[in-house]
Protein backbone atom coordinates (compact mmCIF):
# COMPACT_ATOMS: atom_id res chain seq x y z
CA UNK A 1 0.00 0.00 0.00
CA UNK A 2 2.94 2.30 0.43
CA UNK A 3 4.39 3.67 -2.80
CA UNK A 4 7.78 3.48 -1.25
CA UNK A 5 9.73 0.27 -1.02
CA UNK A 6 11.87 -0.29 2.01
CA UNK A 7 13.99 -3.25 1.10
CA UNK A 8 16.90 -5.19 2.50
CA UNK A 9 16.94 -3.33 5.78
CA UNK A 10 19.06 -5.01 8.40
CA UNK A 11 17.27 -6.03 11.54
CA UNK A 12 16.22 -3.01 13.52
CA UNK A 13 18.78 -1.52 15.82
CA UNK A 14 18.37 -1.61 19.55
CA UNK A 15 18.55 2.13 20.15
CA UNK A 16 19.08 1.77 23.87
CA UNK A 17 22.66 0.71 23.06
CA UNK A 18 23.33 3.58 20.63
CA UNK A 19 24.53 6.87 22.14
CA UNK A 20 22.52 10.01 21.42
CA UNK A 21 24.58 12.62 19.55
CA UNK A 22 22.05 15.44 19.48
CA UNK A 23 19.11 15.80 21.80
CA UNK A 24 16.41 18.34 20.96
CA UNK A 25 14.09 19.46 23.75
CA UNK A 26 11.13 21.86 23.64
CA UNK A 27 12.53 23.65 20.62
CA UNK A 28 10.70 26.70 19.24
CA UNK A 29 11.90 28.81 16.35
CA UNK A 30 10.91 32.27 15.16
CA UNK A 31 11.39 34.20 11.94
CA UNK A 32 10.74 37.63 13.43
CA UNK A 33 7.22 37.32 14.84
CA UNK A 34 6.37 34.18 12.91
CA UNK A 35 6.69 30.97 14.89
CA UNK A 36 8.06 28.38 12.50
CA UNK A 37 8.75 25.47 14.87
CA UNK A 38 6.53 24.48 17.76
CA UNK A 39 7.81 22.50 20.69
CA UNK A 40 9.96 20.04 18.76
CA UNK A 41 11.43 17.11 20.71
CA UNK A 42 13.60 14.42 19.15
CA UNK A 43 16.97 12.70 19.36
CA UNK A 44 19.61 11.90 16.76
CA UNK A 45 21.61 8.74 17.30
CA UNK A 46 25.30 8.17 16.75
CA UNK A 47 26.24 7.07 13.21
CA UNK A 48 22.69 6.82 12.03
CA UNK A 49 21.16 8.56 9.05
CA UNK A 50 18.04 10.43 10.15
CA UNK A 51 15.84 11.82 7.39
CA UNK A 52 13.58 14.81 7.94
CA UNK A 53 10.58 14.67 5.63
CA UNK A 54 7.43 16.69 5.19
CA UNK A 55 5.71 19.04 2.75
CA UNK A 56 7.23 22.39 1.73
CA UNK A 57 7.19 24.91 4.56
CA UNK A 58 6.83 22.28 7.29
CA UNK A 59 10.01 23.47 9.01
CA UNK A 60 12.38 20.64 8.16
CA UNK A 61 15.10 22.92 6.75
CA UNK A 62 14.50 25.38 9.57
CA UNK A 63 15.12 22.60 12.07
CA UNK A 64 18.31 21.52 10.29
CA UNK A 65 19.64 25.07 10.23
CA UNK A 66 19.39 25.26 14.02
CA UNK A 67 21.87 22.44 14.61
CA UNK A 68 24.87 24.43 13.37
CA UNK A 69 23.35 27.76 14.37
CA UNK A 70 23.64 28.96 10.78
CA UNK A 71 20.41 30.88 11.35
CA UNK A 72 22.40 33.14 13.70
CA UNK A 73 23.74 34.90 10.60
CA UNK A 74 20.33 36.56 10.43
CA UNK A 75 19.53 38.75 13.44
CA UNK A 76 15.75 38.45 13.08
CA UNK A 77 15.80 34.67 13.52
CA UNK A 78 15.90 33.05 16.96
CA UNK A 79 15.46 29.69 18.64
CA UNK A 80 14.41 28.85 22.19
CA UNK A 81 14.61 25.52 23.97
CA UNK A 82 17.52 23.11 24.13
CA UNK A 83 19.70 21.28 21.65
CA UNK A 84 22.17 19.20 23.65
CA UNK A 85 25.51 18.21 22.14
CA UNK A 86 27.92 16.48 24.55
CA UNK A 87 26.06 17.81 27.57
CA UNK A 88 26.07 21.44 26.41
CA UNK A 89 23.15 23.38 24.99
CA UNK A 90 24.28 24.74 21.62
CA UNK A 91 21.65 27.47 21.81
CA UNK A 92 23.52 28.94 24.78
CA UNK A 93 24.85 32.40 23.84
CA UNK A 94 28.27 31.49 25.25
CA UNK A 95 28.78 28.76 22.65
CA UNK A 96 31.55 29.58 20.13
CA UNK A 97 29.64 29.36 16.86
CA UNK A 98 32.67 28.83 14.65
CA UNK A 99 33.94 25.96 16.77
CA UNK A 100 30.44 24.45 16.79
CA UNK A 101 30.28 24.67 12.99
CA UNK A 102 33.63 22.96 12.65
CA UNK A 103 32.13 20.04 14.64
CA UNK A 104 28.81 20.02 12.80
CA UNK A 105 29.28 20.29 9.04
CA UNK A 106 26.64 21.25 6.51
CA UNK A 107 26.05 20.52 2.82
CA UNK A 108 23.59 22.78 1.05
CA UNK A 109 20.90 22.30 -1.56
CA UNK A 110 22.82 24.06 -4.31
CA UNK A 111 26.49 23.17 -4.67
CA UNK A 112 28.53 26.01 -3.18
CA UNK A 113 32.15 25.61 -4.31
CA UNK A 114 34.33 28.56 -3.32
CA UNK A 115 35.92 30.58 -6.13
CA UNK A 116 39.28 28.89 -5.71
CA UNK A 117 41.04 25.75 -6.87
CA UNK A 118 39.69 22.28 -6.10
CA UNK A 119 42.63 21.74 -3.73
CA UNK A 120 42.10 25.08 -1.97
CA UNK A 121 38.38 24.40 -1.60
CA UNK A 122 39.22 21.49 0.67
CA UNK A 123 42.34 22.91 2.31
CA UNK A 124 40.35 26.02 3.32
CA UNK A 125 38.31 24.26 6.00
CA UNK A 126 41.21 22.11 7.24
CA UNK A 127 43.49 25.13 7.74
CA UNK A 128 40.86 26.98 9.76
CA UNK A 129 41.30 24.88 12.88
CA UNK A 130 44.47 22.86 12.38
CA UNK A 131 48.10 23.58 11.77
CA UNK A 132 49.08 20.95 9.23
CA UNK A 133 52.25 20.46 7.22
CA UNK A 134 52.12 20.67 3.46
CA UNK A 135 52.48 16.90 3.11
CA UNK A 136 49.76 16.23 5.66
CA UNK A 137 47.49 18.71 3.94
CA UNK A 138 48.04 17.01 0.57
CA UNK A 139 47.17 13.75 2.24
CA UNK A 140 44.02 15.16 3.86
CA UNK A 141 42.84 16.63 0.56
CA UNK A 142 43.40 13.35 -1.24
CA UNK A 143 41.65 11.21 1.35
CA UNK A 144 38.67 13.59 1.51
CA UNK A 145 38.35 13.51 -2.27
CA UNK A 146 38.63 9.72 -2.25
CA UNK A 147 35.94 9.40 0.40
CA UNK A 148 33.72 11.70 -1.63
CA UNK A 149 34.29 9.45 -4.69
CA UNK A 150 35.70 12.38 -6.61
CA UNK A 151 39.45 11.71 -6.56
CA UNK A 152 39.67 9.83 -9.86
CA UNK A 153 37.81 12.58 -11.67
CA UNK A 154 39.87 15.50 -10.36
CA UNK A 155 43.29 14.16 -9.38
CA UNK A 156 44.90 15.66 -12.50
CA UNK A 157 43.31 19.08 -12.12
CA UNK A 158 43.55 19.89 -8.42
CA UNK A 159 44.84 23.38 -9.27
CA UNK A 160 41.89 24.20 -11.50
CA UNK A 161 38.92 26.16 -10.25
CA UNK A 162 36.24 24.25 -8.37
CA UNK A 163 33.66 26.29 -10.27
CA UNK A 164 34.57 24.48 -13.49
CA UNK A 165 33.24 21.12 -12.29
CA UNK A 166 29.81 19.77 -13.18
CA UNK A 167 26.96 20.23 -10.70
CA UNK A 168 27.23 16.70 -9.34
CA UNK A 169 31.00 16.98 -9.02
CA UNK A 170 30.64 20.34 -7.29
CA UNK A 171 28.28 18.81 -4.74
CA UNK A 172 30.71 15.96 -4.06
CA UNK A 173 33.46 18.58 -3.72
CA UNK A 174 31.34 20.30 -1.06
CA UNK A 175 30.89 16.97 0.71
CA UNK A 176 34.66 16.38 0.52
CA UNK A 177 35.26 19.85 1.93
CA UNK A 178 32.96 19.07 4.84
CA UNK A 179 34.39 15.64 5.69
CA UNK A 180 37.99 16.89 5.38
CA UNK A 181 37.31 18.92 8.50
CA UNK A 182 36.42 15.68 10.31
CA UNK A 183 33.17 16.86 11.89
CA UNK A 184 31.07 14.63 14.14
CA UNK A 185 27.74 15.37 12.56
CA UNK A 186 26.94 16.30 8.96
CA UNK A 187 23.74 18.12 8.05
CA UNK A 188 22.48 17.71 4.49
CA UNK A 189 19.87 20.20 3.26
CA UNK A 190 18.23 18.55 0.22
CA UNK A 191 21.68 17.75 -1.19
CA UNK A 192 20.46 16.11 -4.38
CA UNK A 193 17.50 18.27 -5.35
CA UNK A 194 19.62 20.26 -7.81
CA UNK A 195 21.30 17.17 -9.28
CA UNK A 196 20.52 14.76 -12.13
CA UNK A 197 19.59 11.14 -11.33
CA UNK A 198 23.08 9.74 -11.89
CA UNK A 199 24.73 12.32 -9.65
CA UNK A 200 21.97 11.75 -7.12
CA UNK A 201 22.78 8.05 -7.10
CA UNK A 202 26.45 8.79 -6.48
CA UNK A 203 25.67 11.13 -3.59
CA UNK A 204 23.29 8.58 -2.06
CA UNK A 205 25.95 5.85 -2.26
CA UNK A 206 28.29 8.27 -0.58
CA UNK A 207 25.87 8.91 2.28
CA UNK A 208 25.69 5.17 2.89
CA UNK A 209 29.51 5.08 3.11
CA UNK A 210 29.77 8.11 5.38
CA UNK A 211 27.45 6.61 7.92
CA UNK A 212 30.27 4.51 9.37
CA UNK A 213 32.03 7.65 10.59
CA UNK A 214 29.47 10.41 10.90
CA UNK A 215 26.06 11.04 12.35
CA UNK A 216 23.96 12.27 9.46
CA UNK A 217 20.81 14.37 9.37
CA UNK A 218 19.31 14.85 5.92
CA UNK A 219 16.40 16.98 4.83
CA UNK A 220 14.72 15.61 1.75
CA UNK A 221 11.46 16.20 -0.07
CA UNK A 222 11.98 12.90 -1.83
CA UNK A 223 10.35 10.10 0.14
CA UNK A 224 12.00 7.34 -1.88
CA UNK A 225 15.34 8.85 -1.01
CA UNK A 226 14.49 8.93 2.69
CA UNK A 227 13.45 5.27 2.47
CA UNK A 228 16.62 4.30 0.60
CA UNK A 229 19.23 5.93 2.77
CA UNK A 230 17.96 6.54 6.28
CA UNK A 231 17.67 4.37 9.37
CA UNK A 232 15.34 6.79 11.08
CA UNK A 233 12.77 9.17 9.66
CA UNK A 234 11.04 12.16 11.21
CA UNK A 235 7.85 13.47 9.64
CA UNK A 236 7.12 17.13 10.16
CA UNK A 237 4.04 19.13 9.33
CA UNK A 238 3.24 22.83 9.89
CA UNK A 239 6.17 23.40 12.20
CA UNK A 240 5.49 20.40 14.37
CA UNK A 241 7.18 17.05 14.65
CA UNK A 242 4.37 14.59 13.95
CA UNK A 243 6.22 11.33 14.24
CA UNK A 244 9.73 9.92 14.40
CA UNK A 245 10.81 6.32 14.30
CA UNK A 246 12.66 3.66 12.35
CA UNK A 247 12.31 4.45 8.65
CA UNK A 248 10.57 1.15 8.00
CA UNK A 249 7.82 1.79 10.53
CA UNK A 250 7.30 5.38 9.39
CA UNK A 251 6.73 4.22 5.83
CA UNK A 252 4.95 0.92 6.47
CA UNK A 253 3.17 1.31 9.81
CA UNK A 254 2.90 4.97 10.71
CA UNK A 255 1.00 5.58 13.93
CA UNK A 256 -0.37 9.00 12.97
CA UNK A 257 -2.91 9.57 10.24
CA UNK A 258 -1.08 12.63 8.87
CA UNK A 259 2.08 10.57 8.42
CA UNK A 260 0.11 7.86 6.70
CA UNK A 261 -1.52 10.36 4.35
CA UNK A 262 1.82 11.93 3.48
CA UNK A 263 3.83 8.77 2.87
CA UNK A 264 1.06 7.29 0.74
CA UNK A 265 1.03 10.43 -1.38
CA UNK A 266 -2.36 11.77 -0.37
CA UNK A 267 -0.89 15.26 0.10
CA UNK A 268 2.45 16.99 0.02
CA UNK B 1 -2.83 6.87 -32.71
CA UNK B 2 -4.91 4.08 -34.12
CA UNK B 3 -7.96 5.00 -36.11
CA UNK B 4 -10.88 5.70 -33.82
CA UNK B 5 -14.32 4.59 -34.79
CA UNK B 6 -16.22 7.45 -36.42
CA UNK B 7 -18.78 8.92 -34.07
CA UNK B 8 -22.38 9.72 -34.81
CA UNK B 9 -21.77 13.19 -36.15
CA UNK B 10 -19.71 12.03 -39.09
CA UNK B 11 -20.79 15.05 -41.10
CA UNK B 12 -19.20 17.54 -38.71
CA UNK B 13 -15.65 18.43 -39.76
CA UNK B 14 -12.89 17.54 -37.30
CA UNK B 15 -11.48 21.04 -37.39
CA UNK B 16 -12.10 24.26 -39.26
CA UNK B 17 -9.34 26.06 -41.12
CA UNK B 18 -9.78 29.76 -40.49
CA UNK B 19 -8.05 32.18 -42.82
CA UNK B 20 -5.37 34.17 -41.00
CA UNK B 21 -6.60 37.70 -40.37
CA UNK B 22 -4.26 40.10 -38.62
CA UNK B 23 -5.86 41.96 -35.75
CA UNK B 24 -3.07 44.54 -35.64
CA UNK B 25 -4.21 47.85 -37.12
CA UNK B 26 -2.23 49.73 -39.74
CA UNK B 27 -1.84 52.67 -37.34
CA UNK B 28 -0.25 50.47 -34.72
CA UNK B 29 2.13 49.05 -37.29
CA UNK B 30 3.07 52.58 -38.35
CA UNK B 31 3.70 53.66 -34.74
CA UNK B 32 5.78 50.56 -34.21
CA UNK B 33 7.89 51.34 -37.25
CA UNK B 34 8.22 55.03 -36.32
CA UNK B 35 9.59 54.24 -32.88
CA UNK B 36 12.08 51.81 -34.37
CA UNK B 37 13.27 54.32 -36.97
CA UNK B 38 13.56 57.10 -34.36
CA UNK B 39 15.61 54.93 -32.00
CA UNK B 40 17.98 53.93 -34.80
CA UNK B 41 18.36 57.53 -36.02
CA UNK B 42 19.13 58.95 -32.58
CA UNK B 43 21.48 56.12 -31.72
CA UNK B 44 23.28 56.84 -34.97
CA UNK B 45 23.43 60.54 -34.07
CA UNK B 46 25.02 59.79 -30.70
CA UNK B 47 27.54 57.40 -32.18
CA UNK B 48 28.26 59.87 -35.00
CA UNK B 49 29.16 62.64 -32.52
CA UNK B 50 31.39 60.25 -30.61
CA UNK B 51 33.25 59.20 -33.73
CA UNK B 52 33.44 62.82 -34.88
CA UNK B 53 35.26 63.72 -31.67
CA UNK B 54 37.52 60.67 -31.87
CA UNK B 55 38.21 61.28 -35.58
CA UNK B 56 39.04 64.93 -35.06
CA UNK B 57 41.25 63.96 -32.13
CA UNK B 58 43.05 61.39 -34.25
CA UNK B 59 43.59 63.73 -37.21
CA UNK B 60 44.82 66.70 -35.17
CA UNK B 61 46.44 64.70 -32.39
CA UNK B 62 48.42 62.22 -34.43
CA UNK B 63 49.93 64.99 -36.54
CA UNK B 64 51.05 66.69 -33.31
CA UNK B 65 52.60 63.52 -31.89
CA UNK B 66 56.37 63.17 -31.93
CA UNK B 67 59.13 61.74 -29.78
CA UNK B 68 59.55 65.22 -28.28
CA UNK B 69 56.05 65.04 -26.82
CA UNK B 70 57.21 62.25 -24.52
CA UNK B 71 60.75 63.46 -23.81
CA UNK B 72 60.64 67.25 -23.54
CA UNK B 73 58.89 69.32 -20.92
CA UNK B 74 56.10 71.79 -21.57
CA UNK B 75 57.43 74.96 -23.23
CA UNK B 76 57.07 78.41 -21.69
CA UNK B 77 55.04 81.09 -23.44
CA UNK B 78 56.57 81.98 -26.79
CA UNK B 79 59.19 79.20 -26.57
CA UNK B 80 59.36 76.97 -29.61
CA UNK B 81 59.11 73.16 -29.51
CA UNK B 82 58.70 71.42 -26.18
CA UNK B 83 56.71 68.36 -25.15
CA UNK B 84 54.48 67.00 -22.44
CA UNK B 85 56.86 64.76 -20.48
CA UNK B 86 56.40 66.57 -17.15
CA UNK B 87 52.62 66.74 -17.60
CA UNK B 88 52.33 63.03 -18.47
CA UNK B 89 54.48 61.92 -15.52
CA UNK B 90 52.66 64.40 -13.25
CA UNK B 91 49.27 63.07 -14.28
CA UNK B 92 50.35 59.49 -13.70
CA UNK B 93 51.64 60.42 -10.23
CA UNK B 94 48.54 62.38 -9.25
CA UNK B 95 46.25 59.59 -10.44
CA UNK B 96 48.37 57.03 -8.58
CA UNK B 97 48.22 59.03 -5.34
CA UNK B 98 44.47 59.44 -5.74
CA UNK B 99 43.95 55.72 -6.33
CA UNK B 100 46.28 54.67 -3.50
CA UNK B 101 44.22 56.76 -1.09
CA UNK B 102 40.77 55.99 -2.50
CA UNK B 103 41.05 52.24 -3.18
CA UNK B 104 41.55 50.91 0.38
CA UNK B 105 39.02 53.33 1.87
CA UNK B 106 36.49 52.70 -0.89
CA UNK B 107 36.82 48.91 -0.83
CA UNK B 108 36.54 48.75 2.95
CA UNK B 109 33.60 51.17 3.05
CA UNK B 110 31.83 49.17 0.33
CA UNK B 111 32.55 46.00 2.29
CA UNK B 112 31.07 47.57 5.42
CA UNK B 113 27.89 48.47 3.52
CA UNK B 114 27.44 45.05 1.90
CA UNK B 115 28.66 42.72 4.65
CA UNK B 116 28.18 44.45 8.01
CA UNK B 117 25.94 47.53 7.75
CA UNK B 118 23.43 45.98 5.33
CA UNK B 119 20.02 47.58 5.98
CA UNK B 120 21.00 49.41 9.20
CA UNK B 121 20.35 53.14 9.63
CA UNK B 122 24.09 53.86 9.73
CA UNK B 123 24.61 52.07 6.42
CA UNK B 124 21.68 53.90 4.83
CA UNK B 125 23.17 57.22 5.94
CA UNK B 126 26.57 56.30 4.47
CA UNK B 127 24.89 55.27 1.21
CA UNK B 128 23.00 58.57 1.06
CA UNK B 129 26.13 60.64 1.66
CA UNK B 130 28.04 58.55 -0.85
CA UNK B 131 25.39 59.21 -3.50
CA UNK B 132 25.68 62.95 -2.85
CA UNK B 133 29.47 62.74 -3.14
CA UNK B 134 29.07 60.78 -6.38
CA UNK B 135 27.30 63.70 -8.01
CA UNK B 136 29.13 66.56 -6.27
CA UNK B 137 30.58 69.12 -8.75
CA UNK B 138 34.29 68.42 -8.98
CA UNK B 139 35.18 72.11 -8.74
CA UNK B 140 33.68 72.12 -5.22
CA UNK B 141 35.90 69.24 -4.24
CA UNK B 142 38.88 71.20 -5.56
CA UNK B 143 37.91 74.20 -3.42
CA UNK B 144 37.34 71.97 -0.39
CA UNK B 145 40.84 70.52 -0.64
CA UNK B 146 42.21 74.02 -1.31
CA UNK B 147 40.95 75.20 2.08
CA UNK B 148 41.96 71.94 3.73
CA UNK B 149 45.44 71.30 2.34
CA UNK B 150 46.60 74.27 0.25
CA UNK B 151 45.86 77.29 2.47
CA UNK B 152 47.10 75.79 5.78
CA UNK B 153 50.35 74.49 4.22
CA UNK B 154 51.02 77.68 2.34
CA UNK B 155 51.03 76.43 -1.25
CA UNK B 156 49.93 74.10 -3.99
CA UNK B 157 51.17 70.51 -3.96
CA UNK B 158 50.82 67.19 -5.72
CA UNK B 159 49.55 65.77 -2.45
CA UNK B 160 46.62 68.17 -2.39
CA UNK B 161 45.89 67.23 -6.02
CA UNK B 162 46.03 63.54 -5.21
CA UNK B 163 43.64 63.97 -2.28
CA UNK B 164 41.19 65.93 -4.43
CA UNK B 165 41.25 63.15 -7.05
CA UNK B 166 40.85 60.53 -4.30
CA UNK B 167 37.67 62.23 -3.08
CA UNK B 168 36.26 61.99 -6.59
CA UNK B 169 37.27 58.33 -7.03
CA UNK B 170 36.08 57.29 -3.57
CA UNK B 171 32.27 57.22 -4.06
CA UNK B 172 32.66 55.35 -7.36
CA UNK B 173 34.68 52.63 -5.63
CA UNK B 174 32.34 52.46 -2.63
CA UNK B 175 29.31 52.05 -4.86
CA UNK B 176 30.74 49.43 -7.22
CA UNK B 177 32.31 47.45 -4.36
CA UNK B 178 28.99 47.29 -2.54
CA UNK B 179 27.06 46.40 -5.70
CA UNK B 180 29.51 43.66 -6.66
CA UNK B 181 29.55 42.15 -3.16
CA UNK B 182 25.75 42.11 -3.09
CA UNK B 183 25.78 40.03 -6.26
CA UNK B 184 27.65 37.27 -4.42
CA UNK B 185 25.01 34.67 -3.45
CA UNK B 186 24.29 34.52 0.28
CA UNK B 187 24.67 30.75 0.10
CA UNK B 188 28.39 31.16 -0.47
CA UNK B 189 28.68 33.14 2.78
CA UNK B 190 26.60 30.48 4.55
CA UNK B 191 28.86 27.78 3.17
CA UNK B 192 31.91 29.61 4.52
CA UNK B 193 30.29 30.13 7.91
CA UNK B 194 29.17 26.47 7.96
CA UNK B 195 32.83 25.41 7.91
CA UNK B 196 33.41 27.49 11.03
CA UNK B 197 35.07 30.41 9.28
CA UNK B 198 34.59 33.74 11.07
CA UNK B 199 33.20 36.63 8.98
CA UNK B 200 36.65 38.19 8.45
CA UNK B 201 37.92 35.03 6.76
CA UNK B 202 34.74 34.49 4.76
CA UNK B 203 34.93 38.06 3.47
CA UNK B 204 38.62 37.97 2.59
CA UNK B 205 38.84 34.48 1.15
CA UNK B 206 35.38 33.83 -0.25
CA UNK B 207 33.27 36.94 -0.83
CA UNK B 208 36.02 39.24 -2.09
CA UNK B 209 37.35 36.50 -4.28
CA UNK B 210 33.93 35.83 -5.77
CA UNK B 211 33.44 39.53 -6.48
CA UNK B 212 37.03 40.19 -7.51
CA UNK B 213 36.59 40.96 -11.19
CA UNK B 214 33.70 43.32 -10.52
CA UNK B 215 35.60 45.11 -7.77
CA UNK B 216 38.67 45.56 -9.99
CA UNK B 217 36.35 46.92 -12.66
CA UNK B 218 35.05 49.52 -10.22
CA UNK B 219 38.56 50.58 -9.30
CA UNK B 220 39.56 50.89 -12.97
CA UNK B 221 36.42 52.89 -13.75
CA UNK B 222 37.24 55.25 -10.89
CA UNK B 223 40.76 55.58 -12.26
CA UNK B 224 39.45 56.40 -15.72
CA UNK B 225 37.19 58.97 -14.13
CA UNK B 226 39.94 60.85 -12.29
CA UNK B 227 42.61 60.56 -14.99
CA UNK B 228 40.88 63.26 -16.99
CA UNK B 229 39.63 65.49 -14.16
CA UNK B 230 40.65 69.14 -14.51
CA UNK B 231 38.65 71.23 -12.06
CA UNK B 232 39.83 69.64 -8.79
CA UNK B 233 43.45 70.15 -9.87
CA UNK B 234 43.09 73.87 -10.63
CA UNK B 235 43.05 74.72 -6.92
CA UNK B 236 45.33 71.97 -5.67
CA UNK B 237 48.13 70.70 -7.88
CA UNK B 238 47.88 73.73 -10.16
CA UNK B 239 50.15 73.27 -13.14
CA UNK B 240 53.40 74.72 -14.51
CA UNK B 241 55.96 74.28 -17.22
CA UNK B 242 58.73 72.71 -15.15
CA UNK B 243 59.68 69.40 -13.68
CA UNK B 244 58.06 69.34 -10.25
CA UNK B 245 60.04 68.79 -7.07
CA UNK B 246 60.42 65.14 -5.98
CA UNK B 247 58.55 65.97 -2.77
CA UNK B 248 55.58 67.09 -4.93
CA UNK B 249 55.49 70.36 -2.97
CA UNK B 250 54.66 73.31 -5.21
CA UNK B 251 52.71 73.04 -8.43
CA UNK B 252 52.73 69.70 -10.21
CA UNK B 253 52.31 69.74 -13.98
CA UNK B 254 49.54 67.50 -15.32
CA UNK B 255 47.80 66.78 -18.59
CA UNK B 256 44.23 68.02 -18.01
CA UNK B 257 45.22 71.49 -16.79
CA UNK B 258 47.97 71.71 -19.44
CA UNK B 259 45.38 70.95 -22.13
CA UNK B 260 43.05 73.54 -20.62
CA UNK B 261 45.78 76.24 -20.67
CA UNK B 262 47.45 75.33 -23.96
CA UNK B 263 44.26 74.92 -25.95
CA UNK B 264 43.12 78.46 -25.16
CA UNK B 265 46.54 80.04 -25.79
CA UNK B 266 47.54 81.88 -28.99
CA UNK B 267 50.74 79.86 -29.61
CA UNK B 268 50.67 77.25 -32.38
CA UNK B 269 53.02 74.84 -30.61
CA UNK B 270 50.90 75.03 -27.44
CA UNK B 271 47.75 74.26 -29.41
CA UNK B 272 49.42 71.32 -31.13
CA UNK B 273 50.58 70.00 -27.77
CA UNK B 274 47.04 70.37 -26.41
CA UNK B 275 45.83 68.13 -29.24
CA UNK B 276 48.58 65.61 -28.56
CA UNK B 277 47.77 65.64 -24.83
CA UNK B 278 44.05 65.17 -25.53
CA UNK B 279 44.84 62.21 -27.75
CA UNK B 280 47.09 60.62 -25.13
CA UNK B 281 44.61 61.07 -22.30
CA UNK B 282 41.63 59.87 -24.35
CA UNK B 283 43.37 56.72 -25.49
CA UNK B 284 44.73 56.05 -22.01
CA UNK B 285 41.17 56.15 -20.67
CA UNK B 286 39.88 54.13 -23.63
CA UNK B 287 42.58 51.56 -22.90
CA UNK B 288 41.48 51.42 -19.26
CA UNK B 289 37.86 50.86 -20.29
CA UNK B 290 38.83 48.09 -22.68
CA UNK B 291 40.96 46.49 -19.95
CA UNK B 292 37.97 46.73 -17.62
CA UNK B 293 35.67 44.99 -20.07
CA UNK B 294 38.28 42.33 -20.66
CA UNK B 295 38.65 41.64 -16.95
CA UNK B 296 34.88 41.54 -16.51
CA UNK B 297 34.35 39.12 -19.36
CA UNK B 298 37.14 36.92 -18.07
CA UNK B 299 35.66 36.99 -14.58
CA UNK B 300 32.33 35.76 -15.86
Amino acid sequence: MSMVSVSDRPAELDLSKVPIRLDVKNLDFYYGQHKALKDVNLSFYDRQVTALIGPSGCGKSTLLRIFNRIYSLYPEQRATGEVILDGANILDPSIDLNELRARIGMVFQKPTPFPMSIYENIAFGVRLYEKVSRADLDQRVESALRRAALWDEVKDKLRQSGMGLSGGQQQRLCIARTIAQQPEIILFDEPTSALDPISTGKVEDLLEQLRSDFTIVIVTHNMQQAARISQRTAFMYLGELIEIGPTQSIFLNPTKKQTQDYVTGRFG
Amino acid sequence: MTAAAPTASAAAPLYVVKPFVSRVSAARRARDKALKVLSVVFTGLGVFVLFWILGMLLVKGVSALSVDVFTKITPGPGTAGGGLANAIVGSILLTAIGMLIATPIGVLAGTYLAEYGKASKAADLVRFINDILLSAPSILIGLFVYTLLVLPFGGYSGWAGGVALAIIALPVIVRTTEDMLRLVPGQLREAGAALGAPPSIVIRHVTWRAARSGMITGVLLAMARIAGETAPLLFTALNNNFWFSPTLVGGVSNLPVTIYQFASAPYDNWQALAWAGSLIITFAILGLSVATRFILSKGN
